[in-house]
């Protein structure tokens, strides 16, 4: 995301005291944990101008659940002053710099799975595609029911372990019908839940997210 | 056959002291590849429907707008509105009962039976029946009641509950449905849908003529008029209403809609997201008994309005949308759980997403621990809910109220405890991160990574990357 960042001209920094933004607590229903970490998240971040994250599941969190929680009035201005300017990655290079194409080159088919929390907590449904269409010698072809989950769901993934296999079991066999190399998302735990079947099942198909295939393209 | 036989008896629906086990019951569903199959080809096929219809209709978006604007309303201002439909129909003729809890509608519907002098009851669908049992009460109490909708007819035959809210027979094959035929009925085996339609028809159709009461749900009830509104598709639903003496009519409070106007709204969306028609086969619209003029209808009409539960649901504000709902099914279709564990892995009369805010509001969160998380919150229920009901949005909610009622291990408390401990001291999150590096160096093989408790059941747990963002950072490697 950095390299891509740089290439288009962004500045940006990093603040390294940031950890999680304290969604797989507030998804498991512990909002009072959730609430101590999205204070220390709003603390460390209120400096920026815009904030930028490589995961619809995070963005989502800020933006859209943040507010359901019990936040310190100091917390909360924070958050109506932030909550505009914090993106992922795909929309930030689509809707907010207005570029589409950054300049890649990348030689694979390419199939993209939406991610849940991207796709309908936040709307993102175009702009990482037009980013992948338009990477040089790229080959992209759609996923059979490409907006169905992948089976992740945080905790869901491990507290119904057979249940997220067999969602993932179609979802793999959906992007292995497409004959790509490569899956690419735009969550790393989407990334994690295919990538994982993709690597128990010895499949040639690649998962990468899709920063990393710009990145790897310019 | 054999199947069929391990879903839930009937019996621990009603009283349901025993907690909900989603997990076990989910866990022994999906292993049933037959289950699965039928599952994936109703549901996508409803589906497909679904999309068809509204495709074709491009101001979708504000109707469903327009029907959740009126189902706010109604539901904000519920007393009133119930209080001007009984007035309406009460004038009209019908008669109309008050029940707090399943047993108390139980006992009024038995009775209006037994004033009636009926043996026998036919029964169109109705899911607020189920919530009474009212099928095992009635013939506990010496009443025949016979299901005649053809997916209820099926499941009774069966022996089994329903597993969708319009499609009660979903989880069968046309080939599970001819054995049973065959078996019960005493009818060549067949699964041309058609010829066990017929069989079914003319099994039915003597039951009809003789059947003192007819019993139904209610799809709406409007408010101005104090008309009952029923959407079928079988024509049973009219026969219930027409050919027996004494019709009695069920329904959850929530049905009420305001004005005659706004039926035409919800008549739109129910259709196509039900079954992706343009509109059902027929709509009944009943105001009162039969009237000295009318060709037929029943000289008495009982409405039976049922709470059950819904006055907490109505209570908190964080789940009460649910009340919006016109079960439809369109959530349980296009939920990926639901697909492939099937409605009667949820325990209760209300499967899939829109089940799992349901069950827990209307039988307490202790009893249906696992539901509010048996979701991914993919919010792909919330997507398609005709009456923009934030499905998913509900289970994050009922999590927390999980949580808060110590509804949740001892164990997962104490990880989320360490959890937020951890990220709120980033160095020891770093040293937890390094120590997750040895771990996997020590004990990981190269190819498949750590091996952790259930996720590695299917799935490889990916490998930590040497150095973190935050070293590469520092090392000046992406500034």
């Amino acid at each position: 995301m950095c390299r891509v960042l740089k290439r288009l001209g962004v500045e940006y920094s990093y603040r390294s005291e940031q950890t999680c933004c304290g969604q797989p607590a507030f998804n498991s229903g512990y909002h009072r944990e959730a609430t101590e970490l999205a204070e220390r998240f709003l603390n460390i971040f209120d400096p920026a101008e815009t904030l930028v994250a490589p995961s619809g599941s995070c963005v989502s969190m800020v933006k859209v659940f943040y507010p359901q929680l019990d936040l310190s009035e100091r917390a909360r201005k924070i958050l109506s002053r932030l909550a505009p300017r914090v993106f992922e990655f795909s929309d930030f290079l689509v809707r907010e710099l207005g570029v589409t194409d950054v300049g890649a080159r990348f030689k694979a088919r390419v199939t993209y799975h939406d991610s849940c929390h991207l796709l309908r907590e936040l709307e993102v449904e175009e702009q990482p595609r037009r980013l992948i269409r338009s990477v040089r010698d790229i080959e992209f072809v759609e996923l059979d029911d490409m907006q169905t989950c992948c089976g992740f769901g945080g905790t869901f993934a491990v507290k119904f372990p057979e249940i997220s296999v067999a969602m993932a079991t179609d979802k793999i066999a959906a992007i292995e019908r497409t004959g790509a190399e490569i899956v690419v998302a735009n969550d790393s735990s989407c990334l994690m839940q295919i990538g994982g079947m993709l690597s128990r099942r010895k499949s040639h198909v690649v998962p990468m997210h899709l920063a990393e295939l710009l990145a790897q393209g310019i | 056959m054999q199947d069929e036989q391990t879903t839930r008896p009937m019996a621990i629906r009603f009283v349901m002291t025993e907690p909900i086990d989603f997990k076990e019951s989910a866990r022994r569903n999906l292993a049933k590849p037959e289950l699965r199959e039928n599952l994936r080809r109703a549901t996508s096929h409803s589906l497909a429907s679904r999309l068809e219809a509204v495709s074709a209709v491009p101001d979708w978006e504000d109707l469903r707008l327009a029907a959740h604007a009126i189902k706010k309303e109604t539901i904000d201002h519920l007393a009133e509105y119930l209080e001007q439909f009984e007035i309406h129909a009460t004038k009209a003729g019908c008669k109309v009962h008050w029940a707090e809890t399943a047993p108390q509608a139980v006992e009024c519907v038995v009775e209006i039976c037994r004033q009636a002098g009926a043996s026998m009851a036919v029964k169109a669908k109705s899911m607020t029946s189920e919530e009474l049992e009212l099928n095992r009460a009635l013939e506990a109490s010496g009443i025949e009641s016979l299901e005649t909708d053809l997916g209820e007819y099926i499941i009774q035959l069966a022996g089994e509950a329903p597993s969708h809210i319009t499609a009660p027979a979903l989880h069968k094959s046309r080939a599970q449905i001819g054995r049973l035929f065959a078996e019960k009925l005493r009818v060549p085996y067949t699964d041309d849908p058609t010829r066990l339609t017929q069989f079914a028809r003319s099994a039915l159709r003597e039951k009809f003529r003789s059947a003192t009461v007819g019993i139904t749900g209610v799809n709406f009830a409007v408010a101005e008029t104090g008309s009952l509104v029923l959407i079928t598709n079988e024509g049973n639903g009219r026969m219930c209403t027409t050919l027996p003496k004494t019709h009695i009519a069920l329904m959850g409070f929530e049905k009420v809609i305001p004005r005659f106007d706004d039926l035409q709204v919800f008549l739109k969306l129910l259709a196509r997201s039900a079954t992706g028609q343009k509109a059902t086969s027929y709509v009944t619209i009943l105001t009162g008994p039969r009237r000295p003029q009318d060709m037929d209808g029943p000289e008495q009409l009982h409405l039976v309005i049922l709470d059950n539960g819904r006055s907490q649901l109505l209570a908190h504000p964080h789940t009460r949308e649910a009340l919006y709902c016109i079960r439809c099914g369109g959530c349980l279709n296009v939920c990926p759980v639901y697909q492939r564990v099937g409605g009667h892995s949820y325990g209760w009369v209300y499967p899939g997403p829109i089940g799992s805010v349901l069950t827990p509001e209307l039988r307490g969160i202790q009893r249906a621990r696992d539901l509010p998380f048996a979701s991914s919150l993919c919010g792909s229920c919330s997507h398609i809910c005709p009456v923009k009901i934030d499905i998913h949005h509900m289970l994050l909610w009922l999590r927390k109220v999980a949580v808060d009622s110590s509804a949740t291990s001892g164990w997962e408390r104490w990880i989320m405890k360490m959890f937020a401990a951890t990220m709120k001291r980033p160095r020891l999150y770093r040293l937890m991160r390094r120590f997750g590096w040895i771990l996997q160096r020590a004990f990981a093989s190269k190819a498949k990574g750590l091996r952790v408790p259930a996720w590695s059941l299917g799935r490889d747990f990916p490998p930590l990357a040497r150095k973190s963002f935050h070293q590469l950072w520092e090392e000046g490697e992406i500034r």
